[in-house]
């Protein structure tokens, strides 16, 4: 059994850890509810976009000649996936489920390292990626808590460049989508070619394009696919956020158990030590006699 | 007089909402001005100005937006864009300065050069900032 001191350091020291991590959690708290509301935010832009873009998609004829190359699926030579992680980890298995998921897609799919390619935001995704040798293009590790839509795009801009120069034929996002503040699910969705715009209750109307469509195509596709990566991005903040206030405040609980638990056998300790302080005094009084 | 609701959407939230009389944009294909029960359309965006004229046709609200596209469909006009101000919040001091920057880089930039389309978006976007912020609310313009 640990002595009374033993155990008087390690409460101040647990009392200490729970002090931190409740703060932890009320940190990502108040980020949650921001990146929530950016989130939100964003939601009415791109569910405007997604029906403008889905209306001329969907009146545009099947396999006509005016495709634009994000539309098209061409034969898959390499796939890319952007996976989204983030820096600091203390978030529970927020990352780890990104990156299991990850792991086994691309082990499903792929035979050879020559077949994919990766691209990472956060630290722990890149070296979990790098430590494991995967061929990694570009990262990302300096994304911001409150998500500068500016560099976001440029980043976006980044990974889109790698379709339309054709260096890969297929990009895959993968990332943890926000469901409330105690749920996370890995999502995976493919960016790019634009496949599944025509999907969901389609409203009929026949737009004048002006000057034509291809032309309006030009313009708003790129600006539909930077707005998805832009959306994931807020969607994964939020979602971390979440993750790590879910986290922190287990964290919070076990503490508080580890203190009661601690205390308890420091008053054992103690009353240990009064009975044998007494059980001394009584023997040595009964030897006396 | 009838109006069409109007919203400029940006992803940072929405940047402006109402019932007006008469959108004026300028689209890459040229100025157009749309009023209410116009046809659906669609057209992308200059980075320009956009006005937006009430009822009594006294009151005009002026934007700044950056490209994007206006949408028009049977009973609403929409302008969707990345980036978009009204006049009021714009922040001149800021936008000068990214002026000063964009020209700076320009004089050392070849039209070939890789940096040169975005430092002139850049200047594009201060210069109609400035332009945007400096217009006075009474003057009733005719065009």
């Amino acid at each position: 059994m640990p002595s009374m001191r033993e155990i008087k350091e390690k409460i101040a020291s647990t009392k200490q850890m729970s002090k931190i991590t409740k703060a932890m959690q009320m940190v990502a708290a108040a980020r949650l509810s921001r990146a929530q509301l950016s989130a939100q935010n964003y939601a009415a832009y791109a569910g405007k976009l997604r029906e403008v873009v889905a209306s001329i998609a969907s009146a545009m004829p099947k396999g006509g000649d005016s495709k634009h190359p994000m539309l098209a699926t061409r034969p898959v030579k390499k796939t890319a996936y952007l996976v989204l992680t983030e820096n600091r980890g203390l978030a529970g298995a927020y990352d780890s489920n990104v990156l299991k998921y990850a792991q086994n897609r691309i082990r499903e799919k792929h035979q050879s390292p020559d077949e994919y390619t990766v691209i990472v935001t956060g630290k722990i995704g890149l070296k979990f990626f790098t430590r494991r040798n995967y061929p990694v293009v570009f990262s990302k590790t300096d994304v911001a808590d409150e998500i500068n839509f500016d560099d976001a795009v440029a980043f976006a801009r980044k990974v889109i460049d790698l379709f339309n120069t054709k260096k890969v034929d297929e990009l895959h996002l993968i990332y943890n989508h926000f469901v409330n503040a105690i749920s996370q699910t890995v999502e995976d969705k493919q960016l790019l070619p634009l496949t599944n715009l025509t999907e969901g209750p389609a409203k009929k109307t026949n737009y004048i394009y002006e000057p034509d469509e291809d032309e309006v195509l030009k313009n708003l596709l790129p600006l539909y696919a930077e707005g998805q990566i832009y959306g994931a991005l807020l969607d994964a903040k939020a979602a971390e956020q979440a993750a790590r206030m879910t986290a922190m405040r287990s964290a919070s609980d076990n503490a508080s158990d580890i203190i009661d638990h601690l205390s308890l056998s420091y008053n054992r300790a103690r009353q240990a030590a009064i009975t044998q302080e007494i059980t001394e005094i009584v023997g040595g009084a009964a030897a006396l006699e | 007089m009838s109006t069409v609701h109007t919203d400029i959407v940006t992803p940072a939230g929405k940047v402006y909402e109402g019932d007006v009389h008469m959108v004026c944009v300028r689209a890459t294909s040229g100025e157009m001005g749309v009023l209410p029960h116009h046809i659906p359309l669609v057209a992308p965006l200059e980075i320009a100005l956009v006005r937006l004229k009430h009822e009594d046709e006294k009151k005009v609200d002026y934007v700044a937006v950056h490209g994007g596209f206006i949408q028009v469909s049977r009973d609403k006009v929409t302008i969707l864009s990345e980036a978009a101000e009204k006049k009021d919040d714009i922040d001149v001091a800021r936008a000068e300065k990214a002026r000063d920057l964009a020209r700076k880089q320009l004089g050392t930039l070849h039209e070939t050069s890789p940096g040169y389309d975005s430092a002139m978006r850049r200047l594009k976007r201060s210069e109609l900032r400035i332009s945007t912020a400096a217009i006075k609310e009474d003057a009733v313009p005719n065009k």
